[in-house]
């Protein structure tokens, strides 16, 4: 939504279709509970946030991105505030900032814990104003319609009545957020199944640095909701069965406050010595807020009581938190340069389906919303930009492909004879193969055992076939769709990690337990060939941070 | 013994297989953690693929997967089973809306109420952001904040006995929407605003039963935010009546 309303500055001439899967406003954004990072503090300044997103990146982010990001994030958070964001403020009427793991100092703005939910409805509030922007809710694009080497619209299924509508355009940007849904256990929404990552993929786009995948530390078991950061921000602690604030064990100097990689590996280790409670959805360590009290937790952490209250049902005020570490976000994506360009013409991406990269092997928290902010901005002018100077695709061939899918989709599908495969199977033992075999902890023949059992779930997809032949509002034929997704980009994540033979970041080997800058200061690029993920490095960009031990 | 189960029973629609909506029945497992959205999620990957309804976050902000439970617009991922065990539960669709297919509805007139409101800072004197943000202490953004929490899930349309009867309405949460930015001091777009909803489909057309408030999961509270609008549409005209009409002329 960003990048359509940069879009829509650049000219009023411009034709903006806004395509999303679901209503903008239930973009998982909405979930986003602790901030969004930028240096506006006296005692803070651009280069020291560039040195803690690198430092927490495990040095493999590219810098010169770094760099323009955090240069422009402090603009981006006071636009949104001009847009009506309403953001929490100092009794001076200033935006007020907050503490937030791995920062070195308090640099996250925020909106109480529901952060993402305000960001999100004021830019779709802000949204409606352009009349250049034109909605096209609950359209899922089933593939990108490419003419001549470069991407010129997308095919996308009406769930209305499972029409397919070819979208002509001289510009494509992707947004479609994450793929935690790959995994059992996470934080993410049913619907960040890895959608524009799979539609780049197929277009022969290559997905860079997909074995990076960011455990949150803090994560109600079972459900998987997320405990913001904002917790620990404020001041919570982490506490295993022995009643000790275990992190002086691990990171002392940060203890909280360190970043999630760390993290999320003391509470596994916290686990795997027996040192953690036992519940019926597995092992957990406390959050506990409750000396923070009732007028900081009703004022700052509402909704964590609200969740906690609502979904486990104890206060937060008087009983510790159960929380255990989960899927939460994904470092890698469509490979970008700093302008959201991907190789192929005409295609552009931004936010968590893109790797720029600024997050490297590890992202900080409260960076990905200024990078949605950041980024979103920048592609979308930039792709209005080279949209005004572009000729215009031919129809006729396009109208063709888009007549294709549909047809893929009837005959695959909506009429499909035989098929004995369904798809809540294939889904559930894909989500335990990846946490299985791509988890916190990883190795060589875990990683290995996963692309296997990737690659038998692909086998058995082709003979999948769904139940629901209607085509008002198939919500099988979309969970089929989703679920082919899911595959490729699973494929390609531990493909990556099998071949990163180092530990770095949220990557940690059992059996390679150093960081191998002389082989691997390297992002990964995994494309598409009949016979799987082809795997490719790309040197990182360092300007002017070298690669040191990552301290804290 | 055996392990324990709840019946749903659940409101279908296929237009393309009956012209009427109907009930299916389903036996599901229970247990007490489970909320109806489990119980659907159960029923789609184990009974019948063919069941269509909205879902995304799970955690009760996202607003997609309102419903009537029980006969009461709830968001299904957020309401127990155990609220109504050993009972059955009835899941239908939301009240007030046309149905496209079992339990989703067809929100676009919402959508449409949605930005008829210019839901939008409006500004006379837009400063440049590179001039920094507008002031605002805590007190000022306490004066909306309570309205600006609305997550669209559309449960006080499903409730509300104004819009049932007249669906030109535009109803409670986008009338809410419509009073959170003209509070907001970076606002200065209230006339532009009132003239929109202080009309007869708007904010006079709500007789102020209060059932958005109450079924309303974030406490928004649309009820008090029409009430408050009213008071300011009248306090307005009245002022503009007590204000004199142009220097009466002397006759000469």
């Amino acid at each position: 939504m960003r990048a359509a309303i940069a879009a829509a500055e650049v000219s009023d001439t411009l034709s903006i279709a806004l395509i999303s899967k679901v209503y903008p406003m239930r973009s998982h954004t909405v979930s986003a509970e602790g901030g969004a990072g930028a240096a506006f503090g006296d005692d803070d300044s651009p280069d020291l946030h560039a040195f803690d997103t690198i430092r927490g990146s495990d040095y493999l982010a590219d810098q010169d991105a770094v760099e323009a990001f955090v240069t422009e994030a402090p603009r981006e958070i006071t636009q949104l505030e001009h847009w009506g964001c309403p953001w929490s403020r100092e009794p001076d009427g200033h935006m007020a900032v907050r503490a937030f793991g791995g920062m070195s100092v308090n640099r996250t703005v925020f909106a109480a814990d529901k952060t993402g939910f305000h960001l999100l409805h004021t830019l779709f509030q802000t949204s409606l104003k352009y009349d250049s922007i034109v909605r096209h809710d609950e359209f899922f694009v089933t593939s990108l319609l490419n003419e001549d080497g470069r991407c010129a619209g997308v095919a996308a299924v009406d769930l209305r009545d499972s029409e397919v509508r070819c979208f002509v355009a001289k510009a494509v940007i992707l947004c479609t957020g994450g793929l935690g849904r790959i995994f059992s256990f996470t934080t993410n929404a049913s619907i960040n199944t890895g959608d524009g990552m799979a539609l780049a993929y197929r277009a022969g786009v290559p997905l860079k640095d997909m074995e990076f995948v960011q455990y949150h530390p803090t994560g109600l078991p079972g459900t998987g909701i997320l405990m913001t950061e904002a917790s620990r921000g404020e001041g919570g602690y982490l506490i295993n069965k022995e009643g000790q604030r275990f992190l002086e064990e691990y990171i002392p100097s940060k203890m909280e406050l360190g970043p999630r990689d760390i993290l999320s590996r003391a509470i596994m280790q916290e686990i795997e010595k027996g040192r953690a409670f036992e519940g019926p959805y597995g092992e957990y360590v406390h959050l506990d807020v409750r000396h923070l009290g009732e007028k900081l937790i009703d004022e700052k952490l509402p909704f964590v009581r609200e969740l906690v209250r609502k979904f486990v049902g104890i206060d937060p005020l008087h009983e510790p938190i159960p929380v255990r570490p989960v899927v939460h976000y994904m470092m890698g994506g469509i490979d970008t340069d700093m302008m959201g360009r991907t190789p192929l013409p005409g295609l552009y991406s931004a936010g968590e389906t893109a790797c720029v990269s600024m997050n490297g092997a590890n992202r900080l928290g409260s960076n990905s919303l200024s990078e949605c902010l950041v980024f979103g901005a920048r592609v979308g002018s930039q792709a209005a930009r080279d949209a005004l100077d572009a000729t215009a695709p031919a129809q006729e061939p396009l109208a063709q492909l888009a007549e294709a899918e549909q047809d893929r989709l009837v005959d695959g599908y909506l009429e499909k004879e035989g098929g004995r495969e369904r798809i809540a199977p294939i889904r559930r033992e894909l989500q335990t193969a990846m946490e299985r075999g791509a988890g916190v902890f990883r190795t060589e023949e875990s990683l290995k055992e996963a692309v296997e059992e990737v690659r038998g779930l692909k086998d058995r997809y082709r003979d999948l076939a769904i139940s629901d032949r209607d085509r008002a509002f198939n919500t099988e034929l979309v969970a089929a769709l989703e679920l082919g997704n899911m595959l490729d980009v699973a494929e390609t994540v531990v493909a990556s990690g099998l071949e990163r033979r180092e530990s770095r970041g949220s990557h940690t080997r059992r059996d390679a337990r150093d960081r191998d800058d002389e082989r691997y200061l390297k992002h990964t690029l995994a494309s598409s060939t009949p016979d799987g993920p082809k795997i490719e490095y790309r040197d990182v960009t360092i300007t002017r941070w070298p690669p040191a031990e990552r301290k804290y | 013994m055996a392990d324990p189960t709840m019946t749903l029973k659940v409101a279908r629609y296929r237009p393309e297989h009956r012209p009427k909506p109907y009930f299916d029945e389903y036996e599901v497992p229970y247990r007490e953690d489970m909320v109806v959205l489990d119980a659907l999620n159960y029923i789609k990957d184990e009974l019948d693929g063919s069941l269509a309804y909205r879902w995304s976050c799970r955690m009760g902000v996202c607003g997609s997967c309102g419903m009537m439970v029980n006969y009461k617009p709830r968001l299904t991922c957020s309401t127990f089973l155990r609220e109504f065990y050993p009972k059955h539960v009835v899941v239908e669709p939301l009240e007030n809306f046309p149905i496209i297919r079992d339990l989703v509805i067809d929100m676009s007139d919402f959508m449409e109420k949605l930005r008829t409101v210019k839901p939008w800072i409006i500004r006379t004197d837009e400063h440049s952001v590179d001039e920094g943000e507008y002031l605002q202490p805590p007190e000022q953004v306490d004066r909306y904040k309570q309205f600006s929490m609305c997550i669209n899930c559309m449960l006080c349309y499903a409730a509300c006995p104004v819009y049932a009867k007249d669906q030109e309405f535009i109803g409670p949460a986008a009338l809410a929407l419509a009073y959170r930015y003209n509070l907001d001091t970076r606002d200065q777009g209230q006339d532009e605003r009132q003239q929109i909803v202080a009309v007869d489909w708007g904010i006079w057309d709500c007789t102020f039963v209060g059932e958005c408030s109450v079924v309303c999961p974030k406490d928004v509270d649309p009820a008090a935010a029409i009430q408050r609008s009213k008071v300011a549409a009248t306090t307005k005209s009245m002022m503009s009546m007590l204000l004199p009409f142009g220097v009466e002329r002397e006759e000469d």
